[in-house]
């Protein structure tokens, strides 16, 4: 690439319509935000200017620890899940043929597609007594009567695994294309079976993708609202969750603003870990 | 590991197709309350979608949203992307973090910022919140789509205009802002599809006045189902299949989606 050139002033210029936007709607918002997240809640009429810690001190007793920790826990699972099944199966996806790898991609492009808000209430109606899943085993005869498996924790978990996975997959995908296929198959004729050189091959050459789509399912589900309010119980509930209920329900919105300040700052600690990781696979490759 | 291939491929399809499977269902099934096994066959709640002036007036509400929102946002993105992209600036890593930084974060972050900023200047539930909203959260898209096209673009097709006496602006009028247009309208699609399906930023900044479709399901399932919602869902899932279907016709889904260029001859 050649050698680029100084900026004149009137192209800094074009940049003031951009940055300017970045500056008044993202950067002025989150600042009036931290602002808030000091400012004194009337339990009659919301809140006023002031300067008080109460919300802060707030956010460090158990009740609120324990929320914050059960989030993450979940949101950790979810990752766990979702790579174990992602990974694989984007693996056989690169390699199969052209026409059932480009239907799969669109079968994978249309669940990403679908609203969160959706994807709820389908497994809501999937896990549901009246007409779910439950009730096709009833109807060949494997159950004798239907049962509901939301809200509970293992509905939210599958909700969030399912808003995650197809952008897991799109995170794996370009990386395991370009896995070479010799690698793999001079591990075979070396005399390594399949399975064994899925292991020892092709899972430690990917670890560092493996770990970047992992924390990215991590900050993903943990920016998830609808799941956790539609399939579980409020102790199931994620910060996202917490903050939109003290925002509107609860309108006690300077604890609200130092609960997502808490999150944005957990969030930038992952996603600065992917960066990370990111910048040292392109070095190594 | 064929077996286990064959399975796994199998499970994650029925996994991901279920919910399409539910709402197909259900969005033509006869009986209000959806039950099993379904009873009769309708398109009544499709009519509603056409009719009824709530639903009407949600869909008008969430396209012109998605539709402003997404113009906006390429408007953000491109001089953003061209100009980082094209000149020497030494700020510009940290000018780019910026740029995906609103995205990158939970959108309850952008939702409460935006909450805060409307009550304090006292512009409260308007739908010009909710695309100013949008268009800051989702320019990402077309912010990440732009700058890769610069990237791999030639540089030698605006180096060439310059040598044979174009300046800047004429570079990029003929030579830069055409190549780059693929790119404005993947990301402009992006933009698009995510804001007609985004509720936690709708909701929050103008949920009580500007009833978008997510929000106006949202708020339809505190009440119970209805099929509508179901048939909501089946035009969503239509429209997005169908344009992804036709991308991988006409264009290269796989190398649109990052796929390495080698592989792909080999599995031809």
């Amino acid at each position: 690439m050649s050698v680029r050139e100084q900026p004149s002033g009137r192209t800094l210029g074009v940049l003031a319509f951009p940055v300017g936007m970045l500056l008044v709607f993202f950067l002025i918002p989150f600042g009036i935000m931290v602002a808030t997240s000091f400012y004194h809640r009337d339990p009659g009429s919301f809140y006023r200017p002031a300067f008080e810690l109460a919300n802060w001190q707030r956010l460090f007793q158990p009740v609120f620890l324990e929320r914050a920790l059960f989030s993450i826990g979940i949101c950790l699972l979810a990752g766990l899940v979702c790579i174990a099944i992602a990974f694989p199966f984007t693996y056989f996806l690169t390699r199969m043929r052209r026409r059932p790898h480009v239907i799969l991609l669109v079968v994978v492009l249309s669940a990403l597609s679908l609203s969160e808000v959706i994807v709820a209430f389908s497994w809501y109606i999937l896990l549901g007594r009246a007409s779910g899943i439950s009730n096709i085993l009833v109807w060949i005869g494997i159950m004798s009567e239907s049962a509901a498996y939301q809200p509970s924790f293992a509905a939210v978990l599958l909700g969030l695994c399912y808003i995650a996975f197809p952008y897991c997959i799109l995170t794996l995908y370009p990386q395991l294309t370009r896995l070479d296929p010799e690698i793999t198959e001079a591990a075979q004729t070396l005399g390594a079976s399949p399975w064994r050189t899925f292991w020892t091959v092709v899972v430690p050459i990917a670890r560092p993708i493996i770990v970047a789509g992992f924390l990215l399912v991590f900050v993903f589900t943990l920016g998830s609202y609808i799941i956790a309010f539609f399939l579980g119980r409020p102790e199931h509930w994620t910060l996202s969750v917490f903050i939109a209920d003290q925002a509107s329900a609860n309108a006690n919105v300077p604890f609200a603003a130092a609960m997502a300040i808490f999150l944005t700052v957990l969030s930038l600690v992952v996603v600065g870990i992917v960066g990370l990781i990111e910048s040292r696979t392109r070095r190594v490759t | 590991m064929r077996a286990l291939r064959a399975v796994l491929v199998t499970l994650v399809v029925v996994f991901l197709l279920a919910p399409l499977v539910v709402i197909a269902v259900g969005s033509v099934n006869e009986n209000r309350y959806l039950n099993f096994p379904p009873e009769g066959f309708s398109l009544s709640w499709y009519a509603q979608l056409f009719t009824d002036s709530g639903w009407q007036r949600s869909i008008r509400y969430s396209v012109t949203i998605a539709a402003i929102s997404a113009a906006l946002a390429v408007l953000i993105a491109t001089p953003f992307a061209y100009v980082l992209r094209t000149y020497r600036i030494r700020l510009a890593p940290l000018l780019y973090t910026l740029g995906i930084l609103p995205f990158m974060l939970p959108p309850i972050i952008s939702a409460l910022g935006m909450q805060v900023f409307w009550l304090s200047t006292g512009h409260v539930g308007r739908i010009e919140n909710v695309i100013i909203a949008h268009a800051i959260f989702f320019s990402t898209l077309p912010l990440v789509t732009i700058s890769l096209a610069m990237e791999t673009m030639d540089q030698a097709l605006p180096e060439a205009a310059r040598t044979l006496g174009a300046d800047q602006r004429t570079t990029f009028r003929t030579i830069t802002l055409p190549l780059l247009i693929p790119s404005m309208v993947t990301g402009y699609a992006a933009a698009f599809v995510l804001s007609l399906n985004e509720y936690i930023i709708s909701f929050l900044v103008a949920g009580f006045t500007v009833e978008t479709l997510p929000v106006k399901i949202v708020n339809g399932l505190r009440y119970g189902f209805t099929p509508t919602i179901a048939a909501v869902a089946v035009v969503f899932i239509v429209i997005a299949a169908t344009t992804f279907t036709l991308f991988a016709i006409f264009g290269n889904l796989m190398r649109f989606l990052g796929a390495d260029p080698a592989i792909l001859e080999k599995n031809r």
